[in-house]
């Protein structure tokens, strides 16, 4: 059956008892680092495991007991995931949030799932509970790890970090056998953590993961890449994000491999650099940037090196894939030839620049990439594969496995996994990773599950002949143009989104004759651009307007509609007129969520003004537009919008007929 | 940054402003014909954030250069920790732990972050070129501990991503906060900091803000500066004296210094 990470597979179905046998078996290994002043530091399993039961104590002597519940606020820190075996430990439940949340969505976890202790990183979280305090009095301690700024904070409920600790060593020592009795009492299935759904669809709901769950979850997905203690990875997502969990804590826990933590979120590059992971995860954002960074940096090189850079990737595009998948034999010896010198000259240090030259396995979903980003990454020699899930299924249904890579799928199932089509178009899956509830939301749970057991992922898709899943769009949002042809915005968006300049699009069209487009500019990348060619711009807002840049994602949208008139099914939804929009798409602004995903609905209710006016014949628009900044207040932006055509294509089968 | 500056001192009633450091007394300073200084007097408290404002040519950055020795001041005296100088020099003004940052930014463009702040440290090393050279023994040690200090400011002011970066390839706003670094190097009692936010937009005006905030809080650091900005330097500083065409004519808390005609009419002008 599954994998046994550590000990026997009897014992050591919590996340604590695995811990426990970690600290046992491998003892001296490096469990975890940190980059702190400049410098890698490491911990073994033994000292995290006693890291751990000295948090726990200390959380024990703040109230911490079976069922609580503890918020860990902050970015990737060990002391943050030890707070999570810690809370584990003590059978209470960790709910890791968003750090970069503003206060107030803050609160509305706090209060949905009744918190009372938080674990946060630093002073900025520590004021965003200060914020929330006089309307949330429930809060009764706070631990801080950074202690920077925070000599003279007078309120009585901050506790340090160091302090939690010290308190923790006394209370164990004045109850010996006080850790062991309570990680004995815990069992697997017990709520092992509480992660909040992104809420594309209204509040966020705590949805609730037993340690039965993750640990099946987590030993499915190490044995299904032989992960072992010998991997390593960067953690650098959200703690509050279920890939993050899985993947740095979860999977970390069953393989016992080692987990690195950046010094912090702006130097994550150079710091996959130099611990260079063998097992990475990201959502296609990341990579997007990735590459859109080199491509920057590409333009700004030598011309010699452009040369070489462009020549060699024709050559990775022609053939790198296949020979990535193991079918060599197809690719003639020119080619491979031409490859392998590719290798040496420019693949091999562009994968060394990115920080991907260790890597085995390179995970990415969340959402859908880009079949060209997803090439290029392949191509060059990096073993990227999708995967499919959500965190309501611990992200448990479907993997690519090696050498059946495909652009358009998102893999076969997991073993253990059931997946059928609904009647509706809509995926519906049984999984050992499925979710024990909705915290205090049994009509949601209800909702969500049909009567016989399974659950509904809201995605539109079939499996092919093949067994491979593949997921057009989310079922509620596949809509039907007037004539009556299919229209999949988010395929539209994603096909745009792989253009460097072209950061953020949202697709109209159900409902309506034709499709139309909101487009956000990258503005590192059309900035570089506009500099190169001397125009000048005081801001996004300004360059966004400029005729230069219109006419620039004009083009990429006439290279996507070209694509398109040549799909049958989706030659109907070419982009017909688009605009810039002045403001960049922010989650502050609810018109992301925290996982940055663009809230459709919201945005054409927002900005309905635009999208009547990309519908009628004008050529321009006013609009006015609340902003939130970082530090909560609020402001407004106004602007002149223009709106453009583009060219459309007559669809290639038609011709035909 | 979601605090204004206001709460932070609420948050720190304690903040415990101490007896005078630094007085300059009855300073004149000409060159040629041109009077830069006239008769200044005025003095800085231990701990405290004192700032001197004026219009442009006021005498502000002659004012500092007094301070710490670049200029020699034709009268006066300044007085630094009970000793009387009549005239500083650099070399003694830096042993004594007073530290500075420049209008226009000077800064070795061609080095790296880590190497400009750890410039910084010159004063603080004691072993000698040929062992720094061989890097061996004492020296080795030597540079190890300073290197924990510097990586310490690095930290402080959150510059970790650009640690390696040379300065010249940094945006200005990061430049300024590499050149407050530098002078945090030295672990200076007194800082004098020369238009600190000069050319930089409102958020790296609130950034720079809290970062001087927090090295008067965290290292208990005397602050003496010199900004254009008077929101900013109403909102930071303890003690303001304002100078107008090289005179003093206002000295005091920010409300005063807000209250008081002199500055008024200097600042949006009067008619004659």
């Amino acid at each position: 059956m599954a994998q046994d990470g550590a000990g026997s597979p009897r014992d050591d179905t919590t996340f604590p008892r695995l811990l426990a046998a970690h600290a046992r078996l491998r003892a001296g290994r490096t469990a975890i680092r940190e980059k702190d002043l400049g410098i890698w530091l490491s911990w073994t399993w033994a000292q995290v495991h006693d890291e751990v039961r000295a948090i726990a104590g200390g959380l024990a002597t703040l109230g911490v007991g079976r069922g609580s519940t503890v918020a860990v606020i902050g970015d990737n820190r060990p002391r943050l995931y030890w707070t999570m075996t810690a809370t584990q430990a003590l059978g209470g439940i960790p709910v890791p949030l968003y750090q970069d949340a503003v206060a107030s969505e803050m609160q509305f976890v706090l209060d949905n799932a009744g918190i009372e202790i938080a674990v946060v990183e630093d002073q900025e979280q520590v004021d965003k509970l200060l914020e929330i305090l006089p309307t949330y009095p429930r809060l009764k301690a706070i631990v801080y790890d950074d202690p920077r700024g925070m000599r003279n904070y007078p309120e009585k409920l901050l506790v340090s970090f160091d302090d939690l600790v010290t308190r923790g060593r006394a209370h164990l020592d004045a109850h010996p056998g006080f850790y062991e009795a309570e990680v004995d009492k815990g069992s697997p299935d017990d709520t092992a953590v509480m992660l909040y759904t992104s809420g594309t669809t209204g509040h966020p709901k705590g949805v609730c993961q037993t340690h039965a769950a993750l640990v099946a979850v987590a030993r499915g997905d190490v044995g299904f890449d032989g992960f072992d203690e010998n991997d390593e990875i960067l953690s650098y997502l959200p703690m509050a994000w279920v890939g993050d969990h899985l993947f740095s804590y979860a999977q970390a826990l069953v393989a016992g491999f080692c987990v690195n933590c950046p010094e912090s979120s702006e130097t994550v590059m150079t710091d996959l650099r130099e611990i260079g992971p063998t097992y990475y995860f990201a959502p296609p954002r990341v990579f997007e940037n990735l590459l859109t960074q080199v491509m920057i940096r590409m333009e700004d090189a030598a011309p010699i090196k452009q040369r070489l850079f462009h020549h060699f990737l024709a050559v990775a595009r022609r053939c790198g894939a296949r020979i990535m998948d193991g079918r060599r034999g197809e690719v003639s010896l020119a080619d491979r030839l031409s490859y392998a010198l590719g290798d040496l000259v420019i693949y091999g240090p562009l994968r060394n620049v990115l920080g991907m030259s260790r890597i085995r396995v390179a995970y990415t979903g969340g959402a859908a990439i880009g079949p060209d980003l997803f090439d290029f990454y392949r191509s060059i020699g990096v073993n990227l594969k999708q995967l499919y899930g959500q965190t309501e299924t611990a992200v448990y249904v479907c993997k690519q496995p090696d050498g059946e890579v495909k652009l358009d799928t998102v893999g076969k199932p997991l073993p253990g996994v059931q997946i059928r089509v609904a009647d509706t178009g809509e995926v519906q899956v049984k999984t050992p990773g499925m979710l024990k509830e909705y915290y205090q939301r049994p009509d949601a749970t209800a909702e969500s599950i049909t009567e016989d057991g399974w659950f509904k992922t809201g995605d539109a898709g079939f499996l092919g002949e093949d067994g491979h899943l593949r997921i057009i769009d989310r079922a509620k949002d596949v809509g039907r143009l007037l004539d009556g042809s299919m229209f999949a915005p988010q395929y539209i968006e994603n096909k745009l989104k792989f253009f460097p300049h072209i950061k953020e699009v949202v697709a109209f069209g159900d409902g309506r004759e034709r499709c139309c487009v909101f487009v956000n500019i990258d503005l590192g990348s059309v900035g570089n651009w506009a500099e190169r060619r001397g125009i000048a711009y005081s801001g996004y807002t300004d360059l966004a307007q400029r005729p230069e840049v219109y006419a620039l994602v004009a083009e990429c949208i006439e290279t996507v509609n070209r694509d398109l008139s040549a799909e049958a099914k989706l030659s109907g939804s070419q982009v017909h007129r688009f605009l810039v929009l002045h403001k960049e798409l922010d989650a502050d602004d609810g018109e992301l969520t925290r996982t940055r995903k663009v809230r459709r609905g919201f945005i054409a209710e927002k900005y309905a003004r635009l999208v009547e006016a990309l519908y009628e014949a004008a050529d321009h628009c006013e609009i006015e537009a609340q902003v939130k900044f970082e530090d909560g207040r609020t402001g407004t932006i106004r602007a002149d919008l223009r709106i453009a055509d583009a060219k459309t294509f007559a669809p290639v089968g038609a011709k035909a007929a | 940054m979601s605090m204004s500056t206001d709460e932070v001192h609420a948050h720190n009633p304690a903040r415990r402003i101490g007896d005078t450091v630094l007085s300059v007394e009855n300073i004149s300073l000409a060159f040629g014909g041109v009077k830069a200084l006239t008769d200044i007097s005025f003095d800085v408290r231990a701990r405290e954030i004192r700032a001197i404002i004026g219009p442009n040519g006021a005498g502000k950055s002659s004012m500092l250069n007094c301070i710490n020795g670049v200029y020699r001041p034709q009268q006066g005296v300044i007085r630094l920790d009970g000793q009387s100088f009549r005239r500083m020099d650099p070399h003694k003004a830096a042993s004594m732990g007073i530290a500075r940052t420049f209008q226009n930014i000077a800064l070795f463009k061609g080095m790296s972050v880590l190497d400009n702040i750890m410039t910084g440290r010159n004063l603080k090393m004691s072993s000698n070129l040929l062992l720094q050279a061989l890097y061996v023994g004492p020296n080795r040690r030597e540079e190890l501990e300073h290197r924990e200090k510097v990586e310490h400011i690095i930290d402080f002011l959150q510059i970790e991503s650009v640690r390696k970066t040379p300065v010249g390839r940094l945006p200005y706003g990061v430049q300024k906060r590499v050149e407050l670094g530098r002078a945090l190097a030295a672990e200076p009692r007194l800082l004098l900091l020369d238009e600190p936010m000069a050319g930089m937009n409102m958020e790296e005006k609130q950034d720079m803000c809290r970062f001087i905030l927090d090295v008067n809080d965290e290292f208990g650091t005397t602050i003496v500066l010199i900004e254009h900005d008077m929101g900013v330097v109403m909102d930071i500083s303890d003690r303001v004296v304002v100078l107008d065409y090289g005179k003093k004519i206002g000295d005091g808390t920010p409300d005063e210094v807000r209250g008081n005609q002199a500055v008024i009419d200097a600042y949006l002008g009067v008619a004659h």
